[in-house]
């Protein structure tokens, strides 16, 4: 039986205006017990204000052989950074 | 009759027990996840015997402190219902248990932080939103199983029915001074008895079983008379207290 509990993915908020963070996965038989062993797991220590989980199998993921076309090409492209600009005083986390 | 002391050391005693039976499944529950569940809760549990002995040390004014109270009574000391003593090595019984028990202690914490005692008051103010979490688990696993295969349905159902002869103890008001009643500061065990017995049945139903139709145990674990395995309990949580005593990290 033990075996065939599907895996979640965990996502933390830490706090109010953050987001949620993907922190570990676990197994658990359904949405509800992997939310409470979410709980158990990943948010003893004050870890967190806000939890979901989301069944592993659902997330598509990039491919490590994809690496070089997918993001390479970002690398050469520096006036895509907001770097020219001269931050106004008072704004800290443009 | 228990006065203070007795009332808090017997409630104590219900924690303690319980969490030292709760560890017994620390690296043999289903899975990894329960197994982190099941101790978290018996560490939960562990917390509230903690301030309780602690409390009731001092009531007692003896000079004996939570470890004394802990390692260094006997058997027949113990106040505890019979219910949190004996062996739950069946995840089914383990849950019966814990949604008996746990429904048990949301209900008393919840009268009980408003007790006349502000410790006492202080203790359940903040156990109360543990418990409530342990009778969510216990829940949850409950109407898993019984709503499950025909196999978990019939093992959380045989849980169910050795467990409920031994909730009756959880009611009885004899062992208590009832002044300690009139004066605010205790919940009087039967008081407790229709909301947990509604919030228990509500699970029941939801996970399809049948309430137990069964004959009340004879249990006088708040008189000090135990099933016989307790000692045994006993002998293991005590052994390293007594063999070395006054021994710390």
């Amino acid at each position: 039986m033990s075996r065939d509990w599907p895996l979640w993915e965990v996502f933390v908020r830490s706090r109010r205006g953050l987001s949620h963070v993907h922190v570990g996965s676990l197994h658990a038989p359904d949405a509800e017990m992997a939310l409470r062993n979410a709980r158990d797991l990943y948010t003893r220590r004050q870890e967190g204000v806000s939890l979901w989980v989301v069944p592993a199998s659902a997330i598509a993921a990039s491919s490590p052989d994809e690496k070089d076309s997918f993001f390479d090409p970002a690398a050469d492209k520096v006036y895509r950074h907001p770097t020219f600009y001269d931050v106004p005083e008072g704004v800290d986390h443009l | 009759m228990a006065g203070l002391f007795g009332y808090t050391l017997a409630l104590a005693d219900d924690a303690l027990i319980s969490a030292q039976r709760m560890s017994w499944w620390i690296s043999r529950a289903p899975q990894l996840e329960e197994d982190v569940a099941l101790a978290n809760i018996g560490l939960d549990q562990l917390g509230q015997a903690r301030l309780l002995l602690a409390y009731a040390g001092e009531v007692e004014a003896a000079g004996r402190g939570e470890d004394d109270l802990a390692y260094l009574r006997d058997e027949r000391e113990f106040r505890n219902v019979c219910l949190v003593e004996r062996e739950q090595t069946d995840f089914g019984v383990t849950m019966a248990r814990l949604l008996i028990f746990s429904a048990w202690q949301c209900e008393l914490y919840a009268a009980l932080s408003r007790s006349a005692d502000a410790t006492l008051a202080g203790v359940a103010g903040k156990a109360v939103k543990e418990v409530a979490y342990h009778l969510d688990h216990a829940s949850r696993w409950v109407v898993r199983l019984g709503d499950g295969t025909d196999v978990s349905h019939q093992r959380m159902q045989a849980g169910l029915d050795a467990e409920w002869p031994w909730a009756a103890e959880l009611f009885d008001d004899a062992f208590l001074d009832t002044g300690l009643v009139d004066s605010g500061v205790a919940a009087l065990p039967s008081s407790l008895r229709d909301a947990v017995d509604a919030g228990v049945s509500a699970v029941i139903d939801e996970a399809t079983l049948t309430r137990p139709d069964v004959a009340t145990h004879y249990s006088a674990g708040r008189d000090g008379r135990h099933t016989e395995q307790l000692g045994f309990l006993l002998a293991e949580m005590q052994h390293l207290a007594r063999s070395h005593p006054g021994a710390t990290w």
